[in-house]
């Protein structure tokens, strides 16, 4: 008895019952709620369950990755929602990155027009919602002219109120080749700029790590591309009817969320590297010019290391908006995963599953983000020796 | 924040009144309603004719008499009615999950939202179909002419379905450009992002008569793609409240084939038709059946109208939309709309 007690007033066992008691206390109320949901759904008469993924889906989408016709599954149709929703966040994130750092530098500049257009332009794009910037985009790209008196921006590239039209290669196994030459060339110049900073460490000496990364490259694929005999011949958009035949587009819903999406959260992006920068003592970038080393090594060998540190953890949370935030394309009719959920739920009337589904694809691609941040936030983290 | 909001609306609509209700009961609803002296109705967001509030913030259309209809039905007062207004997708739920007592929003009606969403239809009150409005300056005649069109389709209805099933019928290409927005749906068309814009011609007529400056710069193509039933919904499962809804939209058919007016309605009462005594409630019967008032079709042709006063009222001659009466006549004039015997 004496021992039960003791246990009982000991800060380890009270912690573990308490624990135990809260989730057991959260699986049951999960549980009630899932059941009589699924209970009261039967009663109804409703339809549950997901075997309605199997079933043709019978609409189109407007523009996907993957070759998708009305006669696919449901399961098809979102799966092509789904990379849409990649293409566009991914794209976003890249966009937002360059610009967010390039407006965040510019804000800190000594030039007082820069510094002023910088701040001017963080403070809009951040105190504007977001969904009526979409619609200020698309509204724009709707005010182009229509195919008939399309402007020919460069030869056979076109720009009307239907998206971008530019002339493609035409279709060759070559291409295939010259892909494969282009990742083997992303891994050769990772090499490089691995060699070139060993280099650097062991000798001190400089090694020209842009030139030469860049022409691994960029050569291989080249090369193979010329090899393979792939033919010069394009395939050129060509006003036939509605619209333009042939080559490739980008359309204005895609264009719209592009930009609204990348300028909206470089807005944040450039937040935070300032505080990030700032955040480095100035007695660093002295110290740096005390060794006689250039404002751009400095920055590149002094500031920027310890700096993102800072900025890493919050720019997380910035791309992870940022693709919560693509689900805003319903408002300007991009195919994302949402829109094509939707109507799939209306279709079939399965609205406690479709949305289900999206939570936990939300869910999982912001994890991934989250994951991948926390793994590189991680190797950059200072190591005390 | 239109979609997440949505979204996360539709979740808490969906499965909140789901998780938490109880199990239905037969005649829940029929009593429910009684018990709590008004109908909880579900109607569209705003649609001209159909249901959409007047300057007076005062709900009108033709879905909306139909609720009406039902009120004047069981209080004797047209007015005991409060209005949800629904988008396109928080309709059904709404009403799976008991939120409305009825939807009135021109709803199409199809065999999987009658068996496998749970619902059961109430007669028809509206015959449409799905059609294409063009730009007039393009020069088509025909939906067959639309090949490698981009159409600006709405969300959240059959719309999507039967256009992808017209084009594929017919061989031809098509881009949709889906916009969940009506205001922004439209926009993107006039401006021309779309060459034709796909909706029950019925609503291209209201789109036509309200948004452009011109309604002859566009041209509503003349194929119907799809057949659009618009009824009024209700839950399985109370038959009672099934039967009063179908009812009460019938007295209003049922008057007008008998000539009874809001205005003649009262002279209708010493009528020697046996027809007309049953209607009305002369010769009682059919209100014991239903469970109301004996004088339930007198209150309903007295406050809300007969169903064609109701088209002309909203839709028809007598509103901006000016749609022919077409298939919504009734039988005696060549048109579908027919009400069994009230007896």
């Amino acid at each position: 008895m004496s021992k039960l007690v003791q246990a009982l007033n000991s800060a380890r066992v009270r912690g573990w019952l308490y624990q135990a008691l809260f989730l057991s206390a959260t699986v049951a109320l999960g549980w009630y709620l899932v059941s009589n949901t699924l209970t009261n759904l039967g009663t109804r008469g409703v339809a549950t369950g997901f075997g309605f993924l199997e079933r043709e889906a019978g609409f189109e989408i407007g523009e996907s990755l993957i070759a998708y016709a009305a006669s696919d599954t449901y399961l098809k149709a979102l799966v092509a929602g789904l990379l849409n929703t990649l293409t566009v966040s991914a794209a976003a994130v890249v966009l937002a990155s360059i610009l967010g750092v390039a407006i965040g530098v510019a804000r800190l500049s000594s030039n007082w027009m820069v510094g002023r257009f910088a701040a001017v332009f963080v403070e809009t794009v951040r105190n504007v919602p977001l969904l009526l910037q979409l619609v200020v985009w698309y509204t724009i790209m709707n005010r182009l002219p229509s195919p008939r008196e399309a402007m020919e921006v460069l030869p056979h590239i076109f720009l009307s109120n239907r998206g971008l039209k530019f002339p493609v290669f035409v279709e060759h196994p070559g291409h295939g080749w010259a892909f494969l030459a282009l990742i083997l060339g992303i891994a050769a110049a990772l090499a490089v700029v691995r060699y070139g900073r060993r280099h650097r460490e062991t000798t001190g000496k400089p090694f020209p790590t842009l030139p030469v990364a860049l022409a691994a490259v960029s050569l291989p694929p080249v090369a193979v591309f010329l090899v393979s005999g792939a033919p010069f011949a394009f395939d050129v958009p060509v006003l036939t009817g509605f619209n333009f035949e042939g080559g490739a587009s980008v359309s204005p819903e895609f264009t719209a969320l592009l930009i609204g999406l990348s300028v909206y959260t470089a807005g944040f992006i450039a937040e935070i590297v300032r505080s990030g920068i700032l955040a480095v003592p100035h007695g660093q970038t002295e110290a740096g010019l005390a060794l006689g080393l250039s404002p751009a090594h400095i920055l590149r060998l002094v500031i920027l290391p310890q700096a993102l540190r800072v900025i890493v953890p919050p720019l997380t949370s910035q791309y992870l908006n940022l693709t919560k935030n693509s689900s805003l394309a319903v408002a300007i009719g991009y195919p994302d995963l949402v829109s094509v959920t939707n109507t799939s739920a209306n279709q079939t009337g399965q609205v406690v599953e479709a949305v289900a589904m999206m939570m936990l694809v939300y869910l999982v691609i912001s994890l991934l983000i989250a994951g991948f941040m926390n793994w590189y936030n991680q190797k950059l983290a200072l190591v005390t020796r | 924040m239109i979609s997440k909001l949505q979204a996360a609306a539709l979740a808490a609509v969906v499965t909140l009144p789901l998780a938490l209700s109880g199990t239905a009961q037969a005649g829940a609803t029929f009593d429910g309603v009684k018990q709590k002296g008004y109908v909880q109705c579900g109607v569209n967001l705003g649609l001209y004719g159909f249901s959409a509030p007047d300057d007076k913030g005062k709900w009108t259309g033709l879905d909306v008499d139909v609720c009406r209809a039902v009120a004047a039905a069981m209080f004797g007062d047209a007015e005991k009615v409060k209005y949800t207004p629904l988008s396109a997708q928080q309709r059904l739920p709404a009403l799976q999950s008991g939120e409305v007592d009825l939807l009135s929003r021109n709803t199409t009606r199809t065999l999987t939202r009658d068996t496998a969403n749970g619902l059961n239809f109430a007669p028809t009150n509206y015959y449409d179909g799905q059609g294409f409005m063009v730009s007039a300056k393009l020069g088509l005649k025909s939906a067959k002419q639309l090949n490698g069109a981009t159409v600006c389709v709405l969300p959240g209805t059959t719309t999507e379905q039967n256009v992808a099933d017209f084009f594929r019928a017919n061989k031809m290409n098509f881009k949709p450009v889906v916009i969940e927005k009506n205001e922004e749906l439209h926009k993107a068309f006039f401006a021309g992002r779309c060459d034709a814009l796909t909706s029950d011609a019925s609503q291209l007529a209201a789109i036509r008569a309200a948004e452009t400056s011109n309604p002859n710069d566009f041209l509503i193509l003349p194929e119907l793609i799809s057949k659009e039933p618009l009824s009024p919904a209700i839950r399985q499962g109370d038959e009672e409240w099934t039967n009063l809804v179908t009812w009460a939209f019938y007295a209003m058919v049922q008057a007008e084939e008998k000539g009874i007016t809001s205005e003649t309605v009262d002279a209708a009462m010493t009528s020697p038709d046996p027809d007309v005594k049953r209607l009305l409630g002369v010769t009682a019967g059919n209100g014991k059946a239903l469970g109301v008032e004996e004088n339930w079709a007198y209150n309903i042709v007295k406050q809300v109208g007969n169903y064609g006063q109701s088209y002309e009222r909203n839709v028809g001659a007598g509103s901006k939309l000016k749609m022919p009466r077409g298939q919504n006549a009734l039988y005696t004039e060549g048109g579908i709309m027919y009400a069994p015997p009230l007896k």
